[in-house]
């Protein structure tokens, strides 16, 4: 499989900070990378070093066969961005930051035109067009901004945060369009700190932490792996001893929720099986019983917090 | 198409002089302040220094015109766009560091271009004959150039608060106007005067402009030419190298 982002030893430090800390990965043509890290993780330094926005102080990275360093130019004309901090051109309207982007990548005007109107009508703003972006919403701008790094058709899209603190509409938005670029070839690489999100669209997610890269795995692999113990959520037609429960075989822990009890065990099935004799024996009648998986937050909690002092 | 050629860059260059040219210069505070600072600084020397011919007055005003207006906005525009995160949008698009500051320097350079244009109209207006327009017109290319080149070099320092910068900017252009032989004929100056003057790019312009409206000059207009070359090349390479080294500490 061809590899359109091939980092190594990547490194960056301020001042006496090492913001990020020799890391390697590759990223694969096709897939949506999701880069996972808590907050001064190194997730935007790393992206702005991959984007040529800042140089490494160290090690190299090669964005679709061309070093970001030595042939920055080269590597850019095939990527677009999506930074964390909206930065369209606030006096223009959308139409002129559309075709300033599609001048900046080398556009004939007809066919940034032909683009301009494409994205707008995709990103919902042909109606707010020939508006300054001044008095766009934050989703509004963040919808131009996904419009503006996608004017030249690029092979890989870089976005940072592309749903931090958006609107339900112009999250479902975006997430929307990404699958549909995927589906179309656009290799994608996401830095969120939202974990659902990671988890419906990801093939592979990197975690960062403290600089450094802990796992990259696909996020169900992840998830699999940090699996130590299982837990059950069950919750009966009347009330029921949270002692009585923990007594059961293999139980390890018990947890009221609401009017459920989370059941964390060693062993699932067994302590199925002594749910039930233990429902007939008592006369409660079971309403749900689910197993529940760990999910990418647990995984990525454990994989961060580990090893703290 | 070589997107990281030579003449791929110029046309993205040109892309973001029109980017600023919208944004930042064709706005009424920055016309009005292009076309009346230079004009109130004249006026006050008008009424100050009456033994000098008007002839002379109005070199200098051109002088002033094209340097403050020149450097007017450049200077600020990389603060600017660091602060509003533009510039890390330019940083990130298929374009050079050397080809965003020529596109700054476009920017400024037609600005000063056509409010220069608009002070010669005024001292034509005013009764003065032009003895040497084709040079002046080329002299106004040259400088205009230079001095945008000057402007991007004061915007070297890496901070993202545009006062700064426009502080530090008055700071270099005033002492400038006042030895490049626009208030005191180079003739009069002191020798120390003399001196720091030879070091203005302001000097060589005035200089000409003086010779197009007066067939006055003080050096000979081949000098006065050469060193405005000199000058708008090293400041051009050496805004273009000082850039590339401090964009990456603006972001």
């Amino acid at each position: 499989m061809i590899t359109v982002i091939h980092a190594t030893d990547l490194t960056k430090i301020f001042g006496k900070s090492t913001a990020v800390d020799h890391i390697s990965f590759d990223v694969r043509q096709g897939e949506i990378f999701g880069f996972l890290g808590p907050n001064g993780a190194g997730k935007t330094t790393t992206t702005r070093m991959l984007t040529g926005v800042i140089p490494a102080d160290a090690g190299t990275a090669t964005i679709l066969g061309h070093d970001i360093r030595s042939e920055p130019v080269l590597a850019k004309q095939g990527f677009g961005v999506v930074p964390e901090t909206s930065n369209a051109y606030t006096d223009l309207t959308a139409w002129q930051n559309l075709m300033l982007m599609g001048e900046l990548y080398g556009l004939p005007r007809a066919r940034a035109e032909q683009r301009s109107s494409d994205l707008l009508g995709m990103v919902g703003l042909v109606e707010r067009k020939d508006q300054k972006v001044q008095a766009y919403s934050k989703g509004m701008k963040q919808r131009l901004i996904l419009a503006m790094a996608l004017i030249h058709e690029p092979e890989l899209l870089f976005l940072d945060e592309p749903t931090s603190g958006l609107d339900v509409q112009s999250t479902q938005m975006i997430l929307t369009l990404l699958r549909d670029l995927n589906k179309e070839g656009t290799t994608i690489f996401l830095t969120t700190h939202n974990m659902e999100e990671a988890n419906r669209l990801c093939h592979r997610v990197g975690i960062i932490r403290g600089g450094k890269i802990v796992a990259i795995d696909a996020p169900e692999k992840l998830k699999t792996a940090i699996d130590r113990v299982h837990k059950i959520e069950v919750s009966f037609d009347r009330e029921i001893s949270g002692d009585a429960l923990a007594g059961l075989s293999d139980v390890v822990g018990v947890n009221r929720t609401g009017d459920k009890w989370q059941i964390t065990t060693d062993n699932r099935d067994t302590t199925i099986r002594s749910l039930v004799t233990f429902s007939q024996q008592n006369n409660a009648t079971i309403v749900t019983l689910n197993t529940l998986a760990p999910s990418l937050d647990e995984a990525f909690l454990r994989l961060t917090q580990e090893e703290k002092p | 198409m070589n997107p990281s050629g030579f003449p791929e860059q110029v046309r993205r260059a040109w892309a973001i002089a029109k980017k600023d040219i919208r944004i930042y210069y064709i706005k009424g505070p920055v016309l009005i302040f292009g076309v009346f600072m230079p004009l109130f600084m004249f006026l006050a020397f008008l009424m100050g220094t009456r033994q000098l011919p008007l002839s002379f007055l109005i070199s200098g005003l051109v002088g002033m015109t094209l340097f403050f207006t020149a450097t007017a906005v450049s200077p600020a525009i990389f603060p600017w766009e660091g602060q509003a995160k533009t510039l890390e949008r330019l940083a990130s698009c298929p374009v050079t560091v050397e080809a965003i500051v020529f596109g700054d320097m476009i920017a400024s350079t037609l600005f000063g271009i056509g409010i220069t244009i608009i002070t010669v109209i005024i001292g034509l207006a005013l009764g003065l004959s032009l003895l040497h327009g084709i040079t002046l017109l080329f002299a106004i290319l040259l400088a205009a150039c230079c001095f945008s080149a000057i402007g991007m070099l004061l915007a070297v320092p890496p901070t993202n608060v545009p006062s700064n910068i426009m502080m530090l900017s008055s700071l270099i252009k005033f002492p400038l106007i006042f030895i490049s032989g626009i208030f005191v004929p180079l003739e009069q100056m002191p020798a120390w005067g003399l001196v720091l003057s030879v070091f203005s790019p302001l000097t060589y312009f005035t200089d000409i402009v003086r010779y197009s409206f007066t067939g006055i000059h003080f050096f000979a207009v081949w000098i006065d030419i050469a060193a405005l070359a000199v000058f708008t090349l090293v400041f051009t390479v050496g805004t273009m190298y000082l850039h590339k080294r401090t964009m990456p500490k603006r972001m």
